[in-house]
């Protein structure tokens, strides 16, 4: 620790840290424009001077180590002020320089009201300007479907290049030319490919990159502020949904340092226009092959006359990618009052929730990949299943501290690994011993043996999850202290409805089953789109949009997307999280578990809760443990090692990713003209890297 | 210094490959430094890519260094649209002048040989004369501010110029026979004009 005394308050920081960051830790505010807590320091904007007793000049407190600070003449500790009329009259004179290039269109530009510039230079602009010359001119660069340029408010931080390189892993900015003449750009403006590209925007401190789905959509002070959880994949990604009265805007990240630190991928962030369109906003029956609006009544009609004929074991339901845990539990207690437990997650199969719940969530913790030393991944692209955890792989393993094997599909993940094979045959060596990298996974401090959903939404599925699991154990992934057993699940639904039990009980049927001909009467679809049902199976579909599922159902009843509801979810690492409602559902749609409850009242099966509190309270008695939001109950490791001994046989078919197009995994997306233009921009990109 | 762009699409040769010769010259350029820190070569490979096309840079050309060396195309061109020293315009087949135009030469006449340049090659820099032989630029000081003012042609530098004496020098270039180079007055390398002044015994 160091001694400094940062205007006039004396404050005992790290050796290690920057000036900066002891004057923040003093309280100091120090404007910055380059600098950012989450990439490398560069140090170019000059907007962060502060003044050091005895120094000659302002210094940059950015790139300004606390170490390199001089003690005063009789050894007192060195004297930094940042308030002093030097330091000032040096700031105003950066931003007199900055500002001279900058086009005065804050009325015209989307970053109004929320840019880092437009605030710093009420505090250190001035109202005129000396420079009477011509103003640089800088060409609009093209950069893809997500981002809009405006070059000439570029003031050259670089934050953008050095997102794209560092965190992002895809180094395709980059500034061309010097001087005066510096321009950011991609190489000849290709579009950027990074699927965390939508954090440009976020980090650019002027108007320079801007939100091209969003552009001139709304101003930041007329928006509605909820703070809510992403259900794109199986992150839960920490985000604030931004609304205008009924419609949702933009969605932004918020920072939460255990998920998503303060990114999100472009998933998450663009899809909002999926939440427009495709709405199902009434219910719906089919009649003589043909889909025909109906009111509630019809419809539960519809349904009730239906199950009445049904017996119970001949009910089913599976829950899809999006679902949150409130209504699986409402659906769960509907179908156990006629005696089924016919109930799956959408790619669910190969988990057992009855063994535990170390069994299916990601143990290490996404933080805990920081402590990792060793990675094995099996059959998963961690890249399209879950950006944002591929954004912390890459962060560990940055730092030279990570070493990194892949089993299964072979792919950019933006970090180097060893690869040792595509299929099975390479598991059972690694679980035996035979294989080399098992050394390694033994020698590490730290290792994580990650399984990804791809790999166990296979029919043998259960077995590659206990060949997974026998790994982790033989290589001691499983100490005191450390559980390296990582499931990655690519959904937000799959580890909530696991922890709840909404799987196959007693004689009940798998997804896979379920969807097999002459099985079922009745199944509902709580929004899972990714079935295939068969032709005699009465099917009632409960969910947003007229996707697969819709297109299917004999009757529609429509529900809220994730952003209309109040609805818990579970993320991959067990983690309970709340999203908020920003909006409301379009037209007669309702929250799902009302639904459900609406729908129990007319079948005389009434549910014993009246209100989202009542139902949340039967679920947490139930499951006391998803009352703890933000935190994770953890798996035990005996868990695992019940797992491990279960064992099963596996084919030799090489494992695959779960995600095919990371841009169109899920109904909301599907519905998004953004992101079908994204996925279109990535097909075009496989087509040339395939020539 | 203006905005530095890579030519033309139409301009562009399809690809572009090193000769064996420079290939092994750019191996032992990137064995020069420990491994990892190949992409430190860069500078020297680009400058080697520019001699071998012509004296200017194409896209292919960024592209085959920028794999050779395994970085990012963007990290190359950065480098290339950096040093003005890399041409990315076709530049004359017979000759590239580049012109001081800083202070001391254009306190002793560098003015004068830009005007030659406007008149004889063509009125604005880095654009091909007429037979496309020529072309030229202005740059920043060349480090013969003794002999100014000074072109650098090619690898050469030709300094103590007159307008007469530039032209003659241009003539050679384009008759295929260089002066040669150095100052074209009568005058060992920078040592007084018309013999010694000091030091004229020898003790």
């Amino acid at each position: 620790m160091t001694k400094l005394i940062i205007d006039g308050k004396e404050i005992d920081v790290p050796a290690e840290y920057t000036l900066l960051q002891a004057c923040e830790a003093a309280g100091a505010e120090i404007p910055r424009f380059c600098y950012h807590e989450r990439l490398s320091i560069a140090g170019n904007c000059r907007m962060c001077l502060v003044e050091i007793k005895g120094g000659p000049k302002p210094v940059a407190s950015c790139a300004w180590g606390v170490r390199d600070c001089r003690p005063g003449p009789k050894g007192e500790p060195p004297e930094i002020s940042t308030r002093s009329p030097m330091v000032r009259k040096a700031r105003e004179g950066v931003m007199e320089f900055l500002l001279i290039n900058h086009p005065l269109d804050c009325p015209i530009c989307d970053q109004g009201g929320e840019c880092d510039l437009q605030d710093q230079a009420m505090g250190y602009g001035v109202d005129t300007s000396r420079f009477a010359e011509n103003k640089r001119a800088v060409e609009d660069k093209y950069l893809g479907a997500l981002i809009k340029t405006s070059m000439n408010r570029c003031i050259q931080c670089t934050r953008c290049v050095r997102f794209s390189a560092e965190v992002a892993g895809v180094p395709e900015m980059g500034a061309t030319g010097r001087g005066e003449d510096m321009e950011i750009t991609t190489y000849l403006e290709q579009a950027l490919t990074s699927e965390l590209q939508g954090n440009l925007v976020d980090i650019c401190p002027v108007g320079a990159l801007t939100s091209k789905p969003y552009a001139f959509a709304a101003r930041p002070w007329e928006l509605g502020k909820t703070q809510s959880v992403d259900v794109m994949d199986g992150v839960g990604s920490a985000i604030r949904v931004d609304t205008r009265g009924r419609e949702v805007m933009r969605i932004l990240p918020r920072i939460n340092e255990a998920v998503n630190e303060e990114w999100i991928s472009d998933k998450t962030r663009h899809i909002v226009d999926g939440l427009r369109t495709q709405r199902l906003d009434r219910p719906y029956i089919r009649e003589n092959g043909k889909l025909r609006a109906a009111s509630w009544q019809e419809a539960f009609a519809a349904v009730a006359a239906k199950l009445r004929m049904s017996d119970g074991k001949r009910i089913g339901a599976i829950a899809g990618d999006l679902a949150a845990v409130e209504e699986m539990f409402a659906f769960k207690d509907l179908l156990g009052q006629y005696g089924s437990t016919n109930l799956a997650v959408q790619g669910g199969d190969a988990f057992d929730p009855k063994l535990g719940r170390a069994t299916y969530i990601f143990n290490p913790t996404i933080a805990g990949i920081e402590q990792a030393d060793a990675l094995l991944i099996i059959g998963s692209n961690p890249r399209k299943e879950a950006a944002m955890l591929n954004a912390r792989i890459r962060k560990r393993w940055r730092t030279g501290q990570l070493k990194v094997a892949v089993v299964g599909p072979k792919a950019d993940l933006t970090y180097d690994y060893d690869y040792l094979g595509a299929g099975t045959d390479t598991l059972a060596d690694l679980a035996s011993g035979k294989h080399s990298f098992t050394e390694v996974l033994k020698g590490a401090k730290n290792p994580i043996v990650l399984v990804g959903a791809g790999s166990l939404s296979r029919h043998d599925g259960a077995a590659v999850l206990a060949l997974a699991a026998k790994i982790a154990t033989g290589t001691g992934a499983l100490k005191d202290g450390w559980n390296g057993f990582a499931v990655l699940q690519d959904t937000a639904s799959r580890a909530g409805a696991l922890d709840i039990g909404f799987a196959p009980g007693k004689g009940g049927l798998s997804q896979a089953q379920m969807t097999t001909f002459g099985t079922l009467d009745v199944l509902f679809l709580l929004g899972a789109d990714e079935v295939k049902v068969p032709d005699d199976t009465f099917v009632v579909y409960i969910g947003t949009h007229g996707d697969r599922g819709a297109h299917r159902a004999d009757v529609i009843l429509p529900g809220a997307a994730y952003t209309e509801k109040s609805g818990l979810y579970v993320n991959t690492e067990g983690r309970a999280q709340i999203a908020a409602r920003a909006a409301f559902p379009p037209g007669d749609a309702r929250e799902d578990w009302a639904i459900a409850r609406a729908l129990s009242d007319v079948l005389g099966k009434k549910l014993p809760y009246d209100s989202l509190q009542a139902l949340r309270q039967a679920l947490f008695k139930a499951v006391p443990h998803l009352m703890r939001i933000d935190q994770i109950e953890p798996g035990k490791a005996e868990q695992v090692k019940a797992l491990a001994a279960k064992g099963g046989k596996v084919d030799k078919s090489p494992l695959k990713s779960s995600v095919e197009d990371f841009y169109l995994t899920n109904p909301i997306a599907r519905a998004s003209a953004v992101m079908a233009e994204c996925s279109r921009l990535a097909a075009g990109r496989m087509l040339t890297a395939a020539e | 210094m203006s905005v530095r762009r890579l030519a033309p699409k139409e301009l562009q040769p399809a690809s572009f490959a090193f000769t064996d010769e420079n290939l092994a010259w750019a191996k032992a350029q990137i064995a020069k430094y420990p491994p990892g820190r190949q992409a430190s070569a860069v500078i020297a490979i680009l400058w080697r890519a520019q001699e071998q096309h012509e004296g200017w840079l194409s896209e292919a050309a960024i592209r085959v260094v920028a794999d050779m060396l395994d970085m990012p195309y963007i990290r190359v061109l950065e480098v290339a649209t950096f040093y003005t020293m890399f041409q990315l315009q076709p530049v004359g087949k017979k000759a590239h002048v580049q012109v001081c135009g800083t202070t001391p030469c254009r306190l002793r006449g560098a003015g004068d040989l830009i005007e030659v340049c406007q008149s004889r090659i063509h009125h604005e820099p880095f654009h091909l004369s007429k037979d496309g032989n020529f072309s030229w630029e202005e740059v920043e000081c060349l480090g013969a501010c003794v002999n100014a003012p000074m072109v650098q042609i090619w690898k050469d530098t030709y300094e103590d110029l007159t307008k007469e004496t530039f032209g003659k020098v241009l003539d050679g270039f384009a008759s295929g026979n260089p002066p040669k180079p150095g100052p074209q007055i009568d005058r060992q390398f920078s040592a007084p004009a018309g013999g010694p002044t000091t030091l004229k015994e020898s003790t």
